[in-house]
């Protein structure tokens, strides 16, 4: 069995001792008899380190991570830079709590504020969170901001948001009793401009992904100008790694922008720990939720980074702060900064540019095979698009697993009836790679 | 000791470079983004040689403070120690898609299925969900379902959860974001439920009770049973808050005192690393007739040990989070658990309790003290009258142990007891460590006796001294801004 606990039998004694009394026993003797548990938890006699190392080996020998992967649908390969684990593993980030002694949290304050300036100039926007759970809980928090800042219960959401962060939207609404209206696309995976005017009567705003579950790139200047036009506000959900090449939320006019940051240095990891961003505008900074940090002095005017605008949070307001978070993904908001910082401006443009390239590549070496046709062939895409087969999806990817691919994402996943593949190619996908996707594809479709 | 540390815009030189990506290997297409689409100028971020990032970074983390640098009695918070081996088994999953077919997955499936039957072993619950990522959203998860189970039995007058003023900030912010009204009582002077008050609070619109137990005063809630009934027999369903489950582990469980659902701070009881404020995870517990209302996907065993997600689950309350939750952190917990057996933990839990008493009695006859008998595994005590007399109060305390070399315990909560210092030392110290740190606290009092004003300066050993709180709030500077 291993244990952490330092002190010896004698040495508890004596501390028992010291306290006046006779047995570990009597330290529980509040907890009423018939509660006691008579018997020991059935979890084992206990582990080695060997042992544990063995048995996690069996575990992760049990799962395939060898395969090419063209999988996305919100959690995305990229590469990984060897500083971020180096890093990483600085104990002083890792074993601390919440920095609520800013004095001693010097590190992870201004790391928080690094993390929101470097969220601020990726999105174009004024100001930025400290992080919340995921990009899936960032939409749900923003959908709460729109109800507030805007002091109405309906909100628009666009169909082009991920399966998953539609249900947790869903969810939290259905908890705070806001009316969610979604949106429909068009057939070229755009907003329906239509149906979102028509539906706009006393909504907060609209919720749309750029690029969208889809992959696609809608023309977010002109979703902006409709939603400012009908006096509601815009939230945009999108992928870090297309802003290194597509235009920022701020520069169109977006209120809030939100999304995943996992993309930005995360490892896959069966689907997280991951990290979800939250910027807005600075008329929006007090419906801002979770944690802020900001630059103050102290009294030999020193700069000093602290946790700021506690006043709209749940340990000084409890039923009436804007969340009940009192967390945030720390490390992970620290990943995405060590990411951005080691990509800089050109890196972030280049890993976009290698995503867009790869992607079509093997967009246009799918389209080519007889039996496969691009969804949505007009419209712009980032990493991702859908193709429509002739045969059954479920059949195609069963056929490139044995010839040891990870094919698309099936849509029919989530349980709606649609047979089509959305397919992602990152940096990390090798030019082999497409290329022998390809032909085991041509061979399955025959 | 006094000094600025640069902002990584602050060290950026234009043209430099840290990036490095793999050659681009299919053809370079250009106009693939609409001209109205694109970017429309470089991105403003750092340009920074490898070296110097590196640096940066790592001189950063030498400004912060963690278990590892020094003991960190903050109380609620469990600061135990992070197990290495524990860090080094997440990356064994590091390139595993969320998304893959499930017989391409099965180990990672498996391991959560496991973490799902220890933690009902530990807790007495009857199945978890770990989709939740922290306290607050198992809190909120929890809720949803108490919510569900009495909209499915059309008993929709039930929109009141009880909730004690003893209690975390999160429980009622929680139950508010749940849609539900709350109703504050009064605790009892020793923080425990006032059972007059409760039974006065009860009604056909009590949905359901949130409790600590035990409670944040660090005292196990003896009237627990009777709690449970008063609540039940109104109709309402018993929610656990597991902050402080770190006293009971194979002792007692939440399971057998009548609690309904409850959620587990892996990153607390199960030795994850807190990450500086996260990556966390708060599994769900419930007891089998709340079982339909678990967030979907559910993770179940079939027959011949495949274990798949089931997302069939027409009364569930939804998704509360991208997946499955925080599965590295998972991976952690797990591989506590089982290397310390059942036997490790309840052994763990009983040294978490010694070590809290040992405290309490050694600091007792220097600090004031609300409640002297004894605690579990965290103790609150007080300046007390002398030392507040002096004009010392918990603040300074706190940053004058900063200059001992300590992180400082919780303070000002709970907001029950005036002046509140919550120590919480867990099991993973020594008595050496305990007795210096007392030590430490006797000598701070010695010192506000002799000198409070030194008190007032505190800390002066760290790179800063107290920020200016007051003026961060009034004028916010949340990003930086280029000279």
């Amino acid at each position: 069995m291993r244990s952490y606990v330092p002190n010896t039998e004698q040495e508890r004694a004596e501390m028992l001792k010291v306290i006046g009394l006779d047995s570990m026993d009597d330290l529980f003797s509040d907890i009423p008899e018939d509660l006691r548990l008579k018997r020991e938890l059935d979890l084992g006699e206990g582990m080695s380190e060997a042992d544990i190392r063995r048995i996690f080996a069996a575990y992760a020998a049990n799962t395939r991570t060898d395969m090419p992967l063209f999988r996305g649908a919100g959690a995305y390969r990229h590469y990984i830079p060897a500083v971020i684990p180096q890093l990483l593993a600085r104990s002083e980030y890792y074993t601390a709590y919440t920095p609520y002694q800013a004095e001693m949290s010097q590190g992870m304050l201004q790391g928080i504020f690094e993390y929101q300036t470097l969220m601020c100039n990726l999105t174009g926007l004024d100001v930025s969170n400290a992080s919340v759970y995921d990009g899936a809980t960032a939409a749900a928090e923003a959908m709460l901001m729109l109800r507030d800042s805007k002091r109405k219960r309906k909100v628009l959401v666009s169909e082009g948001l991920s399966p998953e962060v539609r249900w947790t939207i869903r969810t939290y609404a259905h908890g705070s009793g806001v009316e969610i209206v979604e949106i429909p696309l068009t057939d070229e995976c755009r907003t329906d401009m239509e149906a979102l005017e028509a539906n706009f009567a006393d909504a907060a705003g609209y919720i749309c992904a750029c690029p969208n579950f889809y992959g696609c790139i809608e023309d977010m200047q002109a979703v902006s100008d409709k939603v400012h036009e009908l006096g509601g506000l815009l939230v945009s959900y999108v992928n870090p790694i297309s802003l290194g090449a597509l235009k920022r939320p701020g520069d169109y006019g977006a209120d809030i922008a939100i999304g995943e940051a996992q993309p930005l240095g995360m490892p896959l990891s069966f689907g997280g720990p991951y990290c979800g961003f939250m910027c807005a505008t600075a008329k929006l900074m007090r419906h801002l939720p979770g944690r802020i940090a900001g630059q103050t002095t102290d009294a030999d005017g020193n700069r000093v980074f602290v946790l700021t605008l506690q006043a709209r949070e749940q340990h000084i307001r409890r039923e009436k702060a804007s969340s009940n978070i009192c967390s945030n993904q720390m490390l992970c908001a620290l990943t995405a900064s060590i990411y951005l910082s080691v990509m800089g401006p050109e890196g972030m443009a280049e890993v976009a540019d290698q995503n867009l390239q790869k992607a079509h590549y093997l967009a246009e070496g799918i389209a080519s095979l007889p039996g496969a046709k691009l969804r949505y062939p007009n419209t712009p895409f980032f990493n991702e698009f859908v193709v429509d087969f002739d045969k059954d999806s479920s059949v195609i990817n069963a056929a490139l697993k044995s010839k040891g691919y990870v094919g698309g994402m099936r849509l029919g996943y989530y349980g709606c009836d649609d047979n089509g593949v959305l397919f992602c190619a990152t940096e990390l996908n090798t030019r082999d790679e497409i290329d022998g996707l390809i032909l085991a594809l041509e061979e399955v479709l025959k | 000791m006094r000094s600025e540390y640069k902002l990584i815009f602050e060290r950026s030189k234009e043209g430099r470079r840290g990036y490095d990506l793999p050659k681009l290997d299919v053809p370079s297409l250009d106009g693939l983004v609409p001209d109205e689409m694109k970017a429309q100028s470089k991105l403003d971020l750092p340009e920074i040689a490898e070296i110097d990032l590196v640096r940066h970074y790592t001189n950063l983390s030498r400004r912060n403070f963690g278990v590892d640098n020094g003991f960190y009695p903050l109380g609620s918070c469990t600061m135990k120690y992070n197990p290495k081996i524990n860090e080094e088994l997440p990356a064994l999953f590091s390139d595993l898609h969320p998304l893959m077919d499930t017989d391409l997955c099965q180990g990672a499936l498996d391991m959560m299925y496991h973490l799902d039957k220890a933690l009902c072993e530990i807790t007495g619950m009857d199945k978890f969900t770990l989709q939740p990522a922290a306290g607050a959203h198992g809190e909120y998860t929890g809720l949803m379902m108490i919510r569900a189970y009495h909209e499915l039995k059309q008993d929709s007058a039930r929109t009141t959860i009880i909730v004690p003023d003893a209690a975390h900030g999160t429980n009622p912010a929680s139950a508010n974001m749940a849609g539900f009204k709350i109703k504050e009582i009064k605790s009892a002077p020793d923080g425990s439920v006032d059972l007059e008050a409760l039974r006065a609070a009860v009604g056909p619109d009590t949905a359901g009770l949130m409790l600590t137990n035990p409670s944040t005063l660090g005292l196990f809630e003896s009237n627990i049973k009777e709690v449970a009934s008063i609540v039940h027999e109104a109709g309402g369903l018993l929610y656990y808050d597991g902050a402080n489950l770190n006293a009971i582990m194979g002792v007692a469980r939440p399971g057998d005192m009548g609690f309904d659902v409850m959620h587990l701070n892996l990153h607390k009881t199960f030795s994850t690393p807190h990450g500086g404020g996260g990556p966390g995870s708060g599994p769900v517990g419930v007891k089998a007739e709340l079982i339909p209302y678990l967030p979907s996907p559910v993770i179940m065993a079939c027959h011949g040990g495949r274990v798949t997600l089931d997302y069939n689950r027409p009364l569930s309350i939804g998704k509360v989070k991208s997946f499955y939750g925080n599965f590295g952190v998972m991976v952690k917990a797990y591989a506590y658990i089982i290397s310390l057996g059942g036997k490790g933990l309840r052994e763990a839990s009983r040294n978490a309790v010694l070590n809290a008493n040992y405290v309490f009695s050694r600091l007792k006859d220097t600090f004031g003290v609300p409640h002297d008998r004894i605690c579990m595994h965290e103790c609150v005590i007080t300046p007390g009258e002398e030392l507040s007399a002096l004009g010392i109060h918990t603040t300074d305390i706190a940053k004058s142990l900063i200059d001992r070399g300590y992180h400082p315990m919780t303070v000002y909560f709970p907001l029950i007891v005036h002046e509140a210092m919550m120590i919480e030392p867990t099991e993973t110290e020594s008595r050496e460590t305990l007795d210096e740190f007392v030590e430490a606290m006797k000598s701070i009092a010695a010192e506000a006796k002799a000198n409070p004003d030194a008190l007032h300066a505190a800390p002066v050993t760290t790179p800063v001294g107290r920020p200016d709180e007051v003026a961060a709030a009034r004028k916010p500077i949340v990003k930086y801004e280029r000279q």
